[in-house]
């Protein structure tokens, strides 16, 4: 008894260091966001290595909480960095493309090597969204800055309702495949830890998916942002993959959609070393933290904020491409 | 449950694909790091001065490009001995290890005599090289 109260004790206090830990990173993550609206004149009199440190340490806070969220840091990088810091959005959207990349990247060969991202699903869509993504990376750098902002601002606040409305179906009910998907055998088996026995899949709807995948990837290109927001609904509720096996080859597919979108904004100039580089190793670090503290953070409050933060950056977003908050 | 039983119903070509994913993304990241420890270190003359980089990154690409003289296409490739050029080496490699893994299950579908994934492999190794290529051009 006492041993059980102890436990449970021990428990609590876990949970509430953890929630302690979450508000000193939203306070932090305000805190940059705001000191660096505040610093938002042309010519910024903070030096080159103070912004390349604040990015870093704000994209180690966004890897944190992006992990346990389940979103991926790119969706949050885009609106919150091209918000509050001085780069321009095509160097921001530049930058998110290789966060995204990078972390689908590192996630990747594990990912396929356990069966949670399948080549033969992926593939297909993967190829699709690449083409278009690279048709959303020329009209994102094609068209007026303020344009991309009001566009962004009103895709984040749709990823938001998203998030906040979109149900999760662990093993969705696929009575038959489709042709398509026969044709291509995109069914596969995968080995759950959490219930320890393979459970084998397959696919239905996959013309509409397809379909669907193209328009993705013309936002991932268009917005520089990961698409795995877009994807995971995509590919769990309307394809019917399993949960695990649809967060697992969305990741993959990224590392296709995001590398031909990188590519335009590399040949056209619009992307910073000084920029991206800072940026992709905080998240990355910021990951690995985030993953360890999967276990202890409570995904549901993470969510949450993480929610709350992408919902004031749409705004912020909004506002500033509608000239209100600039 | 053994891992070779585990590990059985992940197919060849997927499982080619992790090896070769995995060399690239941690050789890219690798040269990512190295570069930039080169460029903010000033172990490389930069192009563009760190200190001047606040005056130039909040305008658009076509102006930034305009101001500085940068290259587009692949013409950074003739500067990766200037530090803030040789910062985008890790950023091209990250950018296109993913060709190389497309080049190596291409044979294991074909030996399957599965057209059709070679056919979406080609495709796809299209589309990449396309991206990269630098000839799909776009300005303000």
């Amino acid at each position: 008894m006492l041993k059980e109260v102890t436990s449970k004790l021990r428990d609590t206090a876990i949970l509430l260091k953890a929630n302690a830990l979450l508000l000193l990173l939203t306070l932090s993550l305000f805190t940059a966001g705001a000191y660096a609206a505040e610093s938002l004149p042309v010519v910024s009199s903070m030096p080159w290595w103070g912004w390349a440190l604040s990015l870093f340490v704000t994209c180690f806070f966004l890897g944190i909480v992006a992990v346990p969220s389940g979103v991926g840091g790119g969706v949050l990088f885009v609106p919150i960095v091209g918000g509050f810091f001085p780069f321009h959005l095509d160097f921001v959207r530049g930058a998110g493309l290789l966060v995204a990349l990078a972390s689908a990247l590192a996630a990747g060969p594990s990912l396929l090597r356990g069966g949670l991202a399948d080549l033969r699903l992926a593939l297909p869509l993967a190829v699709l969204a690449s083409a278009s993504s690279i048709a959303g990376a020329m009209v994102g750098l094609a068209i007026p800055a303020n344009v991309v902002q009001i566009a962004l601002g009103g895709t984040i606040l749709g990823i938001v309702t998203l998030m906040a409305m979109a149900k999760k179906s662990e093993f969705p009910e696929v009575a038959a495949p489709d042709k398509l998907s026969l044709a291509l055998s995109m069914n596969g088996i995968f080995h759950d830890a959490a219930q320890n026995k393979k459970i084998a899949w397959q696919v239905h709807r996959t013309p509409i998916g397809l379909m669907l995948f193209i328009g993705i990837g013309f936002l991932a290109g268009l917005f520089g942002m990961g698409a795995g927001w877009a994807n995971v609904p995509v590919l769990n509720l309307l394809m019917g993959a399993p949960l695990k096996v649809s967060a697992g080859t969305s990741s993959f597919i990224l590392t296709l959609v995001d590398s031909s979108a990188a590519w335009i904004y590399l040949n056209k100039g619009a992307v910073l070393a000084i920029i991206a580089v800072p940026s992709v190793i905080g998240m990355m670090l910021g990951a690995l933290i985030g993953a360890r503290l999967l276990h202890v953070l409570k995904a549901s409050v993470v969510r949450k904020m993480v929610i709350s933060l992408l919902l004031f950056a749409g705004l912020r977003a909004l506002l500033k491409g509608l000239g209100i908050w600039v | 449950m053994s891992n070779v039983e585990k590990d059985s119903f992940i197919s060849v070509e997927q499982q080619r694909y992790a090896t070769w994913l995995s060399w690239g993304a941690r050789s890219g990241l690798v040269i990512l790091i190295l570069s930039f420890l080169a460029y903010v270190f000033g172990w490389l003359p930069a192009r563009i001065p760190l200190e001047q980089m606040p005056n130039v990154w909040n305008l658009s690409t076509h102006e930034y490009l305009h101001q500085t003289g940068a290259p587009t296409g692949w013409h950074w490739f003739t500067m990766v001995g200037q530090g803030d050029f040789a910062g985008l080496l890790g950023i091209a490699w990250l950018s296109g290890c993913s060709l190389l893994c497309l080049l190596v299950v291409m044979p294991i579908y074909a030996q399957r005599k599965d057209w059709i994934f070679v056919a979406l492999c080609v495709i796809a190794l299209l589309v990449q090289l396309l991206a990269a290529s630098g000839i799909l051009t776009v300005g303000h």
